[in-house]
């Protein structure tokens, strides 16, 4: 069991007050706090080891360089790759997509191809693969979910089919917490000959993933949501998938040699080898320094400590908004077997933002909106929702005075 | 002459189906902006010194006390401009 208290110290942010009140920070789906090892780390780099990597035989590049390369290292092994070099490091989740749909996508799909992607999705799962298909033509197809917000499988199972070339799902949705069962899509994808990419942007953070056992052939995540800094993410792809790719982007560090052919009149180009070829320019040492750090920190509380805990939290909190205010409605499935620890919900006569001005008062964070996710929001019915999400840091207590300020709205 | 910008920090859109516009006062013309729009506009509903519903010309829109602001139906920032203008002065 996770000691939340003792985890709190080392969040210095944590100890804010806002509007006069302690600070509750349950807006864990959009970004995560940062304890003060990821703050060291990031200091420590630009104080001692700072320079461009793989650039320079000096001292201070070959430590930047090492401390780059051990940061790929670190998370292909938290999450199960083969290998560094099936870890790409990119700026975000999104820009990860995006990798996919333009390196893999674009020289790849044709007209009657057919890229599957589910209503839950986050935008940034859905508009690549949108641009995409305006570019090659290919067909868009999406999975339906359920009123409870789960995926609707036999809706899955028939839109699976010879021509689908690429299934793009979310691991975890960011709205309702809901945790695919992606080992089974991917597997039904494969049957077909598809592809698979899972958007890991919410369940690298909070669950033990496995990608051998997933048999994802892609996945990606963000630094910023799993306690690292902001600008530095992770593409996974299988290695034999990644070697066939073209690059996305073109520039130093992706090449091996650019060479001018007076004949020819261009240059001739050979990229360099994996994962280099998909990290164009100077990349974010700092970032992932910072990511390296983060994941350490995971590994000391154990990602299975990581989920049980949101899991007492989503258990505990669900039943007590119920109870203090009746104009109080959670949209989605409300059990927590299959859930990560967020919780959309919404107040009979009060807009999302209005919900979420009326926490801000008493210092309590909470996201209002479509969350980047208009299409389930459409499903649902739903003009936008708050979404309470949670991590290591947060407490019973914190849910307490939470449902304690719940309760005040019922009185407007 | 009063001017919007000595009380107004920042205005956000909203994210959703509403398109709300929420306003963020300066954090020390906080107290003095909330007193005057409630001067002006007519109280509907309100959980003392927390939360206001008030209702001005026919614009509804609700005042946080830790200083922000919601406002619904707008025309576009033209018209959420002018009637702030009238509110603080």
């Amino acid at each position: 069991m996770l000691d939340a208290q003792k985890i709190r110290e080392d969040f210095p942010i944590l100890k804010r007050r806002i509007n006069g009140k302690q600070m509750i920070y349950f807006d864990n789906a959009a970004t995560s706090q940062k304890p003060r090892q990821v703050i060291d780390a990031i200091k420590d780099f630009y104080e001692k080891h700072n320079a461009n990597v793989h650039r320079a035989v000096h001292t201070l590049s070959l430590e930047a360089s090492e401390l780059y390369e051990e940061a790929h290292e670190e998370v292909a092994e938290f999450i199960h790759a083969k290998d560094m070099e099936e870890i790409v490091f990119v700026r975000g989740t999104t820009e990860a997509i995006n990798l996919v749909a333009y390196a893999w996508g674009l020289h790849n799909l044709k007209k009657e191809d057919e890229v599957l992607v589910s209503l839950m999705e986050h935008h940034s799962n859905i508009v690549p693969w949108e641009i995409i298909s305006r570019i090659t033509g290919n067909k868009m197809k999406y999975i339906e979910v359920n009123d409870d917000g789960t995926l609707n499988c036999e809706s899955f199972e028939n839109l699976l089919s010879k021509k689908t070339k690429m299934v793009c799902l979310s691991h975890v949705s960011n709205v309702t917490g809901i945790i695919n069962d992606v080992k089974r899509i991917a597997k039904s994808a494969h049957d077909y000959g598809a592809l698979v990419l899972i958007d890991g942007a919410q369940s690298v953070p909070h669950l033990p993933v496995n990608i051998k056992d997933l048999d994802a052939d892609f996945l990606a995540f963000s630094g910023h949501k799993m306690l690292g800094p902001t600008g530095i993410g992770v593409l996974y792809g299988k290695q034999e998938i990644l070697q066939k790719m073209e690059p996305f982007h073109g520039g130093g560090e992706m090449i091996k040699e650019v060479s001018y052919n007076e004949k020819t009149k261009h240059c001739s180009i050979s990229w360099n080898v994996l994962p280099w070829k998909f990290e164009a320019g100077t990349p974010n040492a700092c970032g992932a320094v910072g990511l390296m750090e983060a994941i350490r920190y995971l590994k000391r509380i154990g990602m299975g400590s990581v989920k049980s805990h949101e899991e007492i939290l989503t258990e505990y909190v669900i039943p007590r908004m119920e109870a203090c205010c009746k104009k109080v409605k959670i949209y989605g499935t409300k059990n927590t077997s299959i859930k990560c620890g967020i919780v959309p919900f919404g107040v009979d006569g009060l807009s999302s933002h209005d919900i979420a001005l009326f926490l801000d008062n008493y210092g309590i964070m909470v996201r209002s909106g479509f969350h980047c996710a208009q299409p389930l929001h459409e499903t649902f019915g739903l003009s936008s929702s708050v979404r309470a999400s949670f991590y290591v840091y947060n407490t019973l207590e914190e849910i307490d005075q939470f449902t304690k300020v719940l309760k005040e709205i019922e009185r407007f | 002459m009063v001017k919007v910008e000595d009380y107004v920090a920042r205005t956000e859109g909203t994210c959703g189906k509403e398109q709300d516009v929420i306003v963020i006062f300066k954090y020390d013309k906080k107290d003095e902006a909330i007193k005057k729009i409630i001067g002006k506009a007519s109280v509907k509903k309100s959980i003392g010194g927390i939360i206001f519903e008030l209702a001005y010309q026919s614009f509804s829109f609700r005042v946080y006390g830790s200083g922000k602001a919601i406002f619904r139906g707008l025309k576009n920032k033209e018209e959420l401009n002018s009637l702030l203008l009238e509110l603080l002065s």
